[in-house]
């Protein structure tokens, strides 16, 4: 067969997978058409598809995803200390026993996706698979439009002033064969602001998007946590418009899991708005860790940020492809990135590809990328205050994740996500 | 205290000879201090003391107290009483200073088998001994010497000697980069150290530093030896008529 017939019998496998959802509104059943349309017209992704080319996809494109065994622990789950609205998710299935009533709480609404597409006037017309198709320009991401396609499941959430807890999505799993889809559907109107958390493994298999429309002056706040599970699988997509003035900012932890894809297409459309992306993993062995973000400035004195770093070992691969475009016209663009891989041993790989691609001539854009083992004189500093070996490399670790954390900009926030990791490196420096 | 038998020392990397059989007493209580032409091995003797890598031991001993540190991990050493003001500081951007200073007092701590200190308890020796040193709060909090001026980077040094409370202070060339001022706070942070319990070794090019922080005895190393030991004045005419003098004595 050919590349494009197997791309394209591929595509029809990713489909065949999942049950086809029930009949919606009418605008509803088209934008699931529009998707099911584009994903036939793309086909599957390939390894040997240039977006793909240091991530392979076989493991997201199988029939049934690999067995992932649930971890057993008995520490607190992330985001536990925190007043949130809980949506809690097991296997991908919404559990309305274990979560909160979201009813009554001032500037926010909650519908079930399903509820909200077979509503036949809903607002969320203009951003279900409305932002996904855009975000498919000019990069192919098949597994949204699955996504968009077929999913059954999520929440569809509106702010519509200052909401002032955080609502923590919360994905449990519990069977091993699990393959979950969950679409989330957000818009922080004008001047509004939103904290979302999220927390979890969701399955063995999870493809997850979120479509995120921030209006004029708003703020969303976003930071995740993705599940401990080794054998998890993931691939998520963010596709986020930001007004003018707004504030888009988003986090993401991530220890172990076999496969993870974290896909970020940002696009700028408001004036003096700006956009910071960050994440921080750590991964020992069978491990496999994949940013991929698109910033798309399309409108003036925009500034977007990118702080990635990766601490592999042991066979671990961390992956980042990042992305700046600058639109003709977005002048005064500030535009930031930097992607770093921390390698603990000489088995860990870091691949990047840094992008820039720019037409308006008076914007600042910088990128840097860097990869390599911990700094001896710090670490023979630390030996000689007293320091045993594991400590010291363990602060330095976390020293070197540091700049991603300093991204969330709420401080008991980071300050939980800084107590994940080191509790990850206790563990795993034993 | 600290006691150098027919040190030598060679660089892992390549074949060079750098301490070519030192030999040095201090005594509980003394200062020591070492003077000598660049390049004559005294910074390397204070990385062999305090377990850096890249240097080979190929003959001789040095022992703290009778026990043998060369066989000791850095961080074990410390823990035994060695402690190594550097003559450069390291940065290290996103570790806080205060979290630093915490972590290794605790470190030697449990390794001396004694209590933790709690956050209370340690902050409140740890504003004591900062404010004698002219360390503010703000220097506490930011990163472990990031955007420290020379002088302050010293400071933190004598400071996070005054919370370990060594047995054994090695500084080396701690007089470098700073003006004056900032030397006679250093020197005073040391002295306020002194004690019958704990010996130094100071190495430095300059009298200037011995003359706020008076040794019981000076030594000149030249080409990886200890060529010349004397009293303070040994110091002065070090001072006075530079090393060219001693060299030829000795040759």
């Amino acid at each position: 067969m050919a590349v494009a017939d197997v791309k394209i019998s591929g595509a029809e496998a990713l489909v065949a997978r999942h049950p086809a959802p029930a009949s919606a509104a009418k605008w509803a059943n088209e934008a699931r058409d529009g998707a099911m349309a584009r994903l036939r017209a793309m086909g599957a992704p390939m390894r040997r598809d240039e977006y793909w080319r240091f991530t392979n996809p076989a493991i997201l494109n199988a029939d049934a995803p690999r067995h992932a065994t649930a971890l057993v622990t008995d520490e607190t789950p992330v985001f536990d200390g925190f007043d949130a609205l809980r949506i809690v998710f097991v296997d991908g299935v919404f559990d309305a026993a274990q979560s909160s009533d979201l009813s009554g709480e001032p500037h926010l609404s909650v519908e079930h996706l399903t509820d909200a597409l077979a509503t036949d006037i809903h607002w969320a017309k203009d951003v279900f698979g409305v932002l996904e198709a855009a975000g498919q320009t000019p990069v192919d991401r098949p597994f949204a439009a699955l996504n968009t396609a077929v999913a059954q499941s999520g929440v569809v959430i509106r702010a519509t002033g200052p909401v002032s807890r955080p609502v923590n999505l919360r994905y449990l799993h519990v069977a091993e064969d699990a393959d979950a889809v969950i679409h989330h559907v957000i818009k922080v109107d004008d001047s509004a602001t939103l904290t979302i958390l999220e927390n979890g493994p969701a399955a063995a298999r999870f493809n997850k998007a979120m479509e995120i429309m921030v209006g004029d002056g708003a703020e969303f706040h976003h930071v995740r946590a993705q599940g401990r599970d080794h054998d998890r699988q993931c691939v998520s997509h963010m596709f986020a418009r930001v007004g003018k003035e707004a504030l888009y900012k988003s986090f993401t932890l991530t220890v172990n899991g076999v496969l993870t894809r974290n896909e970020h297409v940002i696009d700028m459309q408001g004036d003096d708005a700006s956009a910071h992306v960050a994440g921080a993993c750590v991964g020992e062995g069978d491990f496999h860790h994949d940013d991929t973000v698109f910033v798309t400035h399309d409108a003036e004195r925009c500034e977007s940020r990118q702080v990635f770093k990766k601490v592999l070992k042991s066979g671990a691969v961390g992956v980042f492809q990042g992305k700046i475009l600058v639109k003709e016209g977005a002048q005064k663009t500030d535009g930031y990135q930097i992607s770093q891989g921390l390698l603990l041993d000489d088995d860990a790989q870091f691949l990047a590809k840094p992008e820039l691609e720019i037409y308006a001539d008076d914007v600042a854009c910088s990128h840097g990328s860097t990869c390599g083992a911990a700094d001896e004189t710090a670490l023979f500093y630390l030996l000689s205050r007293g320091i045993p070996r594991a400590q010291a490399e363990n602060m330095l670790v976390l020293a070197f994740l540091g700049e991603a954390m300093d991204e969330i900009a709420d401080d008991d926030l980071a300050e939980e996500m800084r107590g994940r990791v080191a509790g990850w490196l206790e563990r795993h420096s034993k | 205290m600290l006691s150098i038998k027919n040190l030598h020392v060679k660089l892992e990397e390549e074949d060079k000879q750098i301490l070519k059989g030192v030999n040095l007493e201090i005594g509980a209580g003394e200062v020591h201090a070492i003077m000598g032409p660049n390049g004559s091995g005294k910074s390397t003797l204070s990385y062999v003391l305090s377990g850096k890598d890249g240097y080979e031991v190929t003959d001789g001993e040095a022992t703290l107290l009778g026990d043998d540190i060369l066989d000791m991990e850095p961080e074990e050493r410390a823990a035994a009483g060695v402690f190594l003001a550097f003559q450069y500081p390291v940065e290290i951007p996103g570790v806080g200073n205060m979290t630093f200073l915490r972590t290794a007092v605790n470190a030697q701590r449990k390794a001396r088998g004694e209590e933790e200190l709690s956050a209370g308890e340690f902050l409140k020796v740890v504003r004591e001994k900062a404010k004698s040193l002219k360390i503010d709060a703000d220097m506490l909090k930011r990163p472990v010497n990031v955007g420290f001026s020379g002088g302050e980077k010293k400071r933190n040094e004598i400071l996070q000697m005054a919370m370990l409370e060594p047995k054994m202070c090695i500084l080396d060339e701690t007089d470098s980069g700073l003006d004056v001022d900032a030397m006679k706070l250093v020197a005073e942070g040391v002295n306020a150290l002194r004690d019958a319990g704990r010996s130094f070794l100071v190495i430095t090019h300059y009298q200037r530093l011995l003359d706020h922080i008076k040794p019981d005895v000076v030594h000149i190393m030249a080409d990886g030896k200890i060529i010349k030991t004397g009293g303070p004045e040994l110091a002065l005419e070090v001072e006075n008529n530079g090393y060219a003098d001693i060299l030829g004595e000795v040759a």
